[in-house]
């Protein structure tokens, strides 16, 4: 640790820097690009923080330390934020860059799967089926958008909020956090629920999509757990959207040339 | 259609396209919210909410995982949403057709992603030296640009494909033969039989998840026969 940390109490971040580095956490994914991928965006993050290095913003530290944080760098867009925390904290801290760059290589992997099972193959799908299970019920519109929007960013702002907390919080000591128990555990205990939704969603959803009546429903929950079945046994060389494209072309055409 | 139709609706697609991976990310372009959202500003929210279902049933399959090249769904679901809402009569075939150019804009949407994170990557590869020198103001002007890129983007497609397959789908509803009940049965088997092989990729690995599934089936079932 170097004169930086003198400067800077390791628990204070400014909330004014906080703030600029959570509302810029929110872009993180806006030069996404197959080169460096989401580095560029980290180091867009960061550079709030980076203004708090001794003699601010035209030092050679400063641009050292920007130069290294925008290099290539892959995560979960959400959980980014960790890194974003505790990159910040080790720049402050005046930590070695050898030793930052190994972080940042190693951190890649796990922000991006953890993140990937908890919210992409999590949270979301929960958040949505439930939202249709309530619109198959017969909420109001605004009610199912609703719905969805805030169960859906409660998760999302607050595991970036806690991200960025934890990540300042933690510094290069980082990784135990990521052996949290919503994290470890979380991704199980969602899915079974989502797998609940599931069930819940897809025939309330179609019985209000269809509409009145119900002579037509025996039909399609028969189509749909052969077609759900024909789209897994297919899978890995078709997908299922663009099967329905196609079953959809040949039904317009069918429907408008007949 | 006259630019004042347009406009919004190009913008509203602009907006949601910028959400699905720049900016904030806050899923208001799941088809669920954008058609919704587009069916309000046309002053058709309940259409709306109606194409937003079946479209997310089948968005549940395709997910932002990492780098995977996935489709568009913010601008589609505009698209969609604005074609179905605009006939809030639900005439035979129009939710077809609403879906169906759905995804063949999200289909060319995902394309127009995929070029634009190749043109990102030469603009950053144009800005290395500055980058490697840790140019504050080259750092932000990058993610700035990138992101009205993706912006004009969105904005663009869904201007292009709202103008182009509009007219194509109302000629369509005119000359519609099908019944329109057993249209819409096709569009939601269709729809959810994604969604069950899509829920069924993502948790059958997860222990109990199917006896869950079974459950959750049984009541949805049970209230569906209810009502």
């Amino acid at each position: 640790m170097t004169g930086a940390a003198a400067t800077l109490p390791a628990s204070e971040l400014p909330f004014r820097t906080r703030m600029a580095i959570f509302m810029r956490l929110l872009a993180i994914q806006g030069s996404w690009n197959y080169e460096i991928l989401l580095g560029n965006g980290i180091g867009f993050c960061i550079e709030p923080a980076l203004h708090r290095l001794p003699g601010g913003i035209h030092t050679p530290a400063f641009h050292q330390a920007l130069a290294r944080e925008s290099r290539y760098f892959n995560a979960h867009p959400y959980l980014a934020a960790v890194a974003v925390g505790a990159l910040a904290r080790a720049e402050l801290d005046g930590e070695d860059p050898v030793r930052i760059e190994r972080f940042r290589t190693a951190l890649c992997g796990p922000l991006g799967s953890v993140g990937d099972r908890l919210v992409w193959a999590g949270w979301l799908p929960f958040c949505s089926l439930a939202s249709l299970a309530v619109f198959g019920w017969g909420a109001s519109p605004a009610f199912v958008v609703g719905l969805f929007l805030v169960v859906y960013n409660i998760g999302h702002f607050g595991l970036r909020i806690w991200g960025l907390n934890t990540g300042w919080t933690h510094g290069l000591r980082v990784a135990s956090a990521l052996g949290n128990p919503v994290l470890r555990r979380g991704p199980q205990q969602i899915g079974r629920l989502a797998a609940l939704a599931t069930g819940v969603a897809i025939p309330l959803a179609l019985g209000r999509i269809i509409g009145p009546g119900r002579n037509l429903l025996g039909g399609v929950l028969v189509a749909i757990a052969l077609g759900s079945f024909l789209i897994v046994r297919l899978q890995g060389r078709i997908e299922g959207w663009r099967l329905s494209l196609i079953v959809l072309a040949v039904l317009v055409l069918f429907s408008v040339i007949r | 259609m006259s630019l004042v139709d347009l406009l919004p609706i190009a913008l509203l697609g602009g907006v949601l396209g910028l959400d699905v991976v720049s900016f904030p990310q806050a899923m208001v372009s799941r088809p669920l919210v954008a058609a919704t959202l587009t069916g309000a500003l046309i002053g058709e929210a309940a259409s709306g909410v109606l194409l937003g279902a079946a479209l997310e049933l089948i968005a549940l399959e395709t997910l932002p995982f990492g780098a995977s090249r996935y489709p568009e769904w913010g601008s589609a679901s505009v698209v969609g949403g604005a074609i179905f809402a605009t006939h809030p009569s639900h005439p035979a075939g129009a939710m077809s057709l609403a879906v169906l150019a759905a995804l063949a804009t999200t289909w060319v949407g995902g394309w127009t992603m995929v070029k634009l994170r190749q043109r990102n990557a030469v603009w950053a590869g144009q800005r290395r030296d500055a980058l490697e020198a840790g140019a504050r103001g080259t750092v932000i002007s990058l993610q700035l640009m990138c992101m009205t890129a993706d912006l004009v983007r969105g904005t663009l497609l869904t201007a292009l494909a709202y103008a182009s397959l509009s007219p194509i789908a109302d000629w369509c509803i005119r000359h519609w033969s099908m019944d329109a009940r057993l249209s819409r049965a096709t569009v939601v088997a269709a729809a959810a039989s994604v969604a069950g092989g899509a829920a069924w990729k993502l948790f059958h690995s997860t222990n109990g998840a199917r006896w869950f599934f079974v459950g959750g089936l049984a009541a949805g079932l049970f209230f569906l026969f209810l009502r």
